[in-house]
Order: structure tokens, then sequence, then C-alpha cells
């Protein structure tokens, strides 16, 4: 059961939305306060899986990460980790694909409000840590959560990358959306639809409480 | 007692800032764009200038080359134009926030007139209310300077008057250098001791 493609999608989406919403919150946080040379240039950079196709990021993660990439067979070498057919993979290719949607959403959700709060915050005297922990993230919150379910419904679906760097290996890396391409393609259309069906559930379930939330937040906590 | 004599290039005129300030309300005015907002920045730490110095009593908050003071550790009260209060907190949180001392900050609350306030949100308070918050959450950290960005400005002409002859009474009770930034002349002239008037980055002293 554990090793059925719903479990195992649902724990690489996981684990690939927890790194990306720490990471894209850093960065966003880091990047698009600060002027620098090249800040265009990194943040195109950060984007670029959103316009790539997933082949191509696929293909990019196994000339870095294959047995005989750079940081591949360091990894090999040093620790005895293979990402290359194995679910860390496809959690990789996860994060690679659905990080632009948690940095834009973080970006906006920053940026959204009066950046003169936080500057009232600091000539109160309170340290720039406790300021980012009571009032920017309170502030940003509903973006950052916005961004938190694309995120998701972005990992649970990556098909592309996840096959060229992960491959097809039943019940080691063989998702929900890995699952519904080799059972249509070897005649199982029954197994097929269920898989459909349940990420049709999730996904609408994702958004409509989202939707649901984000109305709630409106009404109770009544922004300025 | 403030001490300032700092020069800051801005987008198209180079802005300086010569005030000695003692206990007093000084008001700064001038046109939009002139450098009011900027020369309150830079001696809240929120901006820095290119050179000179800005002295806070004993303390150099900033000089020459020297690291300037963190914001955090100037002692300066800033009330900004828009008040810009914790809209996820209530007037209590507010105030409490940066709050050095209990029975202090309650005094203050009964000196501004915002007890019934204590447990709303910023969005169901006037204008004149949210005014009056700003001012005491910013007195509330005990600060030896006070800076206010056309704290009036949104204000209808009653309330606008009201705000004003409590602030000229709380200076009498906190007797702390007030430096407060408006573009309206005649706010200027019955609230300041002092007026400097400031166009295109040069600062003068209406005498």
């Amino acid at each position: 059961m554990m090793h059925s493609p719903f479990w195992l999608s649902l724990k690489i989406s996981t684990i690939a939305t927890l790194i990306v919403f720490i990471m894209g919150i850093i960065l966003a946080r880091i990047i698009s306060r600060k002027i620098f040379p090249g800040k265009s240039l990194i943040e195109s950079i950060l984007l670029l899986p959103l316009v790539l196709p997933p082949t191509v990021i696929g293909f990019g993660l196994l000339y870095i990460f294959g047995q005989k990439g750079w940081i591949g067979s360091l990894l090999m070498d040093w620790f005895g980790i293979r990402i290359v057919f194995s679910w860390i993979g496809a959690v990789l290719a996860a994060i690679v694909v659905s990080f632009p949607l948690m940095y834009q959403s973080a970006t906006a959700a920053f940026s959204n409000y009066d950046q003169n709060i936080e500057n009232a915050a600091l000539t109160m005297g309170a340290s720039k840590v406790k300021v980012f922990f009571t009032i920017s993230l309170p502030l940003a919150w509903p973006g950052l959560l916005a961004g938190l379910v694309l995120t998701f419904a972005r990992a649970l679906g990556e098909f592309g990358a996840t096959l060229m760097i992960a491959g097809y290996i039943p019940g080691v890396t063989e998702t929900l959306p890995l699952a519904i391409y080799f059972a249509v393609e070897s005649g199982h259309m029954e197994e097929a639809k269920i898989w459909v069906l349940v990420l049709l559930i999730l996904g609408l379930s994702s958004i409509l409480w989202l939707n649901w939330w984000t109305r709630r937040n409106m009404l109770t906590t009544s922004k300025e | 007692m403030l001490k300032t004599n700092f020069s800051k290039q801005l987008d198209r005129f180079p802005l300086n800032v010569n005030i000695n300030l003692g206990n007093e309300i000084a008001v700064l005015t001038g046109p939009s764009g002139s450098g009011k907002t900027t020369t309150l920045d830079c001696i809240a730490g929120l901006q820095h200038p290119d050179d000179g110095f800005i002295q806070l009593g004993d303390n150099i908050l900033f000089k020459g080359k020297q690291k300037p003071a963190p914001v955090q550790n100037r002692k300066v009260g800033y009330v900004f134009q828009n008040y810009a209060l914790f809209p996820h907190m209530t007037v209590k949180k507010n105030i409490e926030y940066g709050a050095k001392d209990a029975s202090l900050t309650s005094q203050l609350i009964d000196a501004v007139g915002i007890n019934h306030l204590m447990n709303k949100y910023p969005a169901h308070i006037s204008g004149g209310e949210k005014q009056r918050v700003a001012l005491a959450r910013a007195l509330a950290t005990q600060p030896i300077l006070l800076l206010l960005d056309e704290p009036f400005s949104s204000l209808d002409h009653q309330t606008k008057v009201q705000c004003q002859q409590e602030l000229v009474r709380l200076h009498k009770l906190w007797k702390i250098p007030i430096l407060l930034v408006t573009h309206d002349r005649h706010e200027a002239e019955s609230l300041g001791h002092r007026i400097l008037h400031i166009e295109k980055g040069v600062l003068k002293e209406d005498k």
C-alpha cells in the first residue's frame, strides 16, 4: 500500500513543497528587496523552469545530477546517494518545476503591504528577526499560502522531468502522472481512470480550500 | 537634543540638512519632493546620507564613512504619514509591541484618550483615532526624539485641530524634540516653535 502511486506521489510532493516553500520565502526576501548587479539575470534563471519544457529541465537535471554529472558523481562518491532512478530524483524534479510558482507568489506577498509597517516596527526597537516573524510573515501569509497550494499542485502533477531523471520504476518512482501514462500505454484504462479521478479530486479540493480560506481570511482579519 | 549636518544626493538635486533642535517642536515645510520625508528617514535610519553626521543626545547616529547606528537602537519615534499601524494586531497589541514600561504605557493611553479602542483592529477605527494610536505607539517606546510625517493630512478640519492641540499638550508632558513635516503653512505657524523651510534640498529657517 505504501508503495502505491498515490502515497508515493503524496510523499514526493509534500517533501518537495516543504523545501520549495521555505526556499521560496527566503530567496524572495533576499533577492526581491535588494538592488544589485545581475539581479535581473538571477531572477530570470529562477523563473526559467516556468517557460522551459519539462524534458529540457529533465535533461538539465540528468546533466547535473546524473551519475557522471558534477554533483551526481560527488554525491555518489561521498555519500553513496544516487539521484537518478530514485524517488529523490522525483523530489528534485518536483522542486525545480514548482519553485518559480512559489518564488513569484512569495515576492508578490511580501510587497503586497505598506513597507512602512515593517519600518515602524524597526523604529520601535524590534530586531529584523522579530519583524519578520511578527509582521512580515503574518501579513504575507495569505499570498504565501496560495503559493504553497500552487506549488503542491504543480509538484503533484509533474511528469516530464520526473520521467527523465527518476524513470519509471513501479513502487519506487511511479508517481500518479507516471502511473496514468503507463496504465494507458499498456491498455489498463480502468486503472488509469482511478488515478485520474484521484488527481482531479486532489486538484479541485485544494483550489476549493484555498478559495474558502482566502474569503474567510478577508472577512475575519479585515486588513486595510 | 538633535544635531545634524548631512548631505544626500537625491534624483534631481542634493539634499543638505543642517538642524540644531532642543526640546521644542520644529516644523519642516516645503513642496512635495523637496526632501522632507528623506530627511526624516535619514534621522530614523531607514535611509542613509552620503556624508555628514547625525547626533542625538550623546549618541552618534551617523558619521561619514562609519557604520551607521541601526534603526532599532536609535530611540527615534516615528509616526508615518499613513500611520503604518499593524493591521493584524489590535490597538492594544500595536501599542505594546515596542513598549518599555507597562505603567507608563497605560498613562499614555489615558493621556491620548484611546482606552475604549484597545480591542479594536486598525481597520475599524477612524483616521483621528489611528493618528492617536500611532502617536501613543511611538511614545510608548520612550523615544528621545519624535518624528511625524504629515500626521494630520488625512484628517478633517475639526479632528485636525483637536489632534494638533493634543500634540502640543503631550509635548509639554514629554519634553522631547519633535520634528514634524507638513506642507500646510497654517499648521506650521500654529504648531511650531520653529519653522524650517526646505526647497529643492536647501533648508532655511524662517525667523
